[in-house]
């Protein structure tokens, strides 16, 4: 087991990342973004602190959970627990930044792009993560990285953040034993 | 949040509190789908659920469907009256041959009681009981705690007062069960000859005035005066039951003042209830029926994802 981010590194991970969806995107007209839950959501949120502190104004913000559009639904035995989805603004012809702490297979934002597309067609999505692990199953690449962390397929990525987990920021790499 | 196992939802009295309340907080995650300009999800695609209704339904089956479409299983629908149960083939027979064109879920209401269990008993698809006689109705029950919790935030400690029909409402003695399991405290209410007589062993007191059940609840829950039972001479009169029991805004006066009035419906206005309670301040009726949708997609969520082996489960 090994830390691989701490909390100093991960703020400043949020800090450029969110700079870099402002100048990307050439300021924050029309943009928005959604967290998927859990951490995503989290993230979405201190992001758009972020932002709110470099332009003056917060972007809308939502929350997505995915559990509905999950690829494997028919093959868990028993039904993950389903969360609401918050997404109180109209997305159509908007510019949204998907927000999730771990890129790796690719099938979380396969879920959370056809979920997207059920609330309306925004003009673009794009994609801000804080780890990106390796391993993608699907073409799916991110915008913006926190940290690229290469992995073997039996590690787990842990990424503790405060408000969710109650314990100081950090991100820890785990070997072995899939969980 | 305990993990869901079941494969049937035949009544409450099986069902834990923590399932209870699995049931309430996924189905508030589904009540946003519902609100959506898209009002569909793929997580039942090619699933298959059959609706098997030997009464007459308007709201439950409807809501069912919907539910069912919202999710993205298929659905279908077998009218009793044009189907071969009408030449002689017996219920089980008719489930069996449903069975074997690879359905994943039977959702069944029957005048007689125990048809679901018999029907769970016997074959593979999830089982979901609609109403059976009088015995159990548990996604209208579902539908009332839902609703109430949505409303006043909790169920536990509240008054709720049942009023009306008690002896043949399946809707009371689920929502007795339900509300028991979270902590509410039940009267029943209505004239003697409609609440039998050991009704006290399910958990509940007994009252025959309507006007103390509205000075002391949190919760109204009317029933309907099932007009097609009236040549068993139960009650002198509709006119009089009106008058004794019937909710007028006069009435009120005494109420609480987030005090709810629930009615699975139909109502008869002017009997159980006057159209100005209906329609009034206190009313969460139309409330009940759009949770009703989102209540019944957790359960075919919930349900439709167990894959367990069915001949392991005893209830």
């Amino acid at each position: 087991m090994s830390k691989i981010i701490d909390k100093e590194n991960i703020r400043r991970a949020i800090t450029r990342i969110s700079h870099e969806i402002l100048e990307k995107n050439k300021g924050s007209e029309d943009l928005c973004l959604i967290g998927i839950r859990t951490r995503g959501a989290v993230l979405a949120e201190r992001i758009n602190e972020c932002i709110k502190q470099i332009e003056g104004a917060a972007l809308p913000l939502g929350i997505l959970d995915i559990t509905l559009y999950r690829d494997d639904l028919t093959l868990v035995s028993t039904q993950p627990i389903v969360h609401e989805t918050l997404i109180n603004f109209d997305i159509a012809d908007k510019k949204i930044v998907l927000v999730d702490d771990v890129l790796f297979t690719g099938r979380t934002i396969r879920a959370a792009l056809d979920a997207l597309i059920d609330f309306g067609r925004p003009s673009s999505i794009q994609l801000a993560v804080l780890v990106d692990r390796g391993h993608r199953e699907l073409p799916i690449r991110a915008d913006y990285v926190g940290k690229n962390i290469p992995t073997s397929i039996d590690e787990n990525v842990n990424v503790v953040l405060e408000e969710t987990d109650k314990e100081q920021d950090q991100v820890i790499v785990e070997t072995g034993g899939a969980k | 949040m305990s993990e869901w196992i079941k494969h049937d939802l035949l009544d409450l009295q099986n069902l834990s509190k923590e399932e209870i309340e699995l049931i309430l907080e996924t189905a508030k995650s589904f009540k946003e789908v519902s609100s959506r300009d898209v009002k569909k999800v793929p997580a039942l695609r090619g699933k298959t659920v059959v609706m098997l209704f030997f009464e007459n339904s308007t709201r439950t089956r409807m809501s069912f469907e919907l539910a069912a479409k919202r999710l993205s299983a298929d659905t279908i629908n077998i009218a009793i009256s044009s189907s071969s149960l009408s030449k002689g083939e017996t219920i089980l027979d008719t489930a069996r041959n449903i069975e074997a064109m690879n359905v994943d879920a039977i959702i069944v209401r029957h005048p007689t009681a125990g048809v679901p269990k018999i029907l769970s008993e016997n074959l593979g698809p999830s089982i979901i009981n609609a109403g059976d006689g009088c015995r159990s109705h548990p996604t209208q029950a579902l539908l009332d705690m839902f609703t109430i919790k949505e409303k006043l935030g909790k169920i536990e400690g509240l008054e709720v007062g049942i009023v009306g029909d008690i002896a043949h409402s399946r809707v009371a003695r689920s929502n007795i069960c339900g509300l028991n399991k979270l902590g509410a405290k039940v009267t029943v209410c209505g004239p003697a000859t409609l609440i039998p007589s050991d009704i006290e062993k399910l958990g509940v007191k007994v009252s025959h005035d309507v006007d103390e059940i509205i000075k002391n609840s949190d919760v109204i829950m009317l029933l309907r005066i099932q007009k097609e039972r009236q040549e068993d001479k139960f009650l002198p009169s509709i006119r009089e039951y009106a008058k004794v029991f019937g909710i007028n805004k006069n009435r009120l006066k005494n109420a609480k003042k987030d005090l709810l009035i629930m009615h699975p419906g139909p109502t008869n206005r002017g009997v159980e209830l006057s159209a100005e309670v209906a329609d009034g301040e206190y009313s969460v009726i139309l409330d009940q029926v759009t949770n009703g949708v989102a209540v019944r997609m957790a359960i075919l969520y919930l349900l439709l994802g167990t894959k367990e082996i069915k001949t392991e489960e005893v209830s």
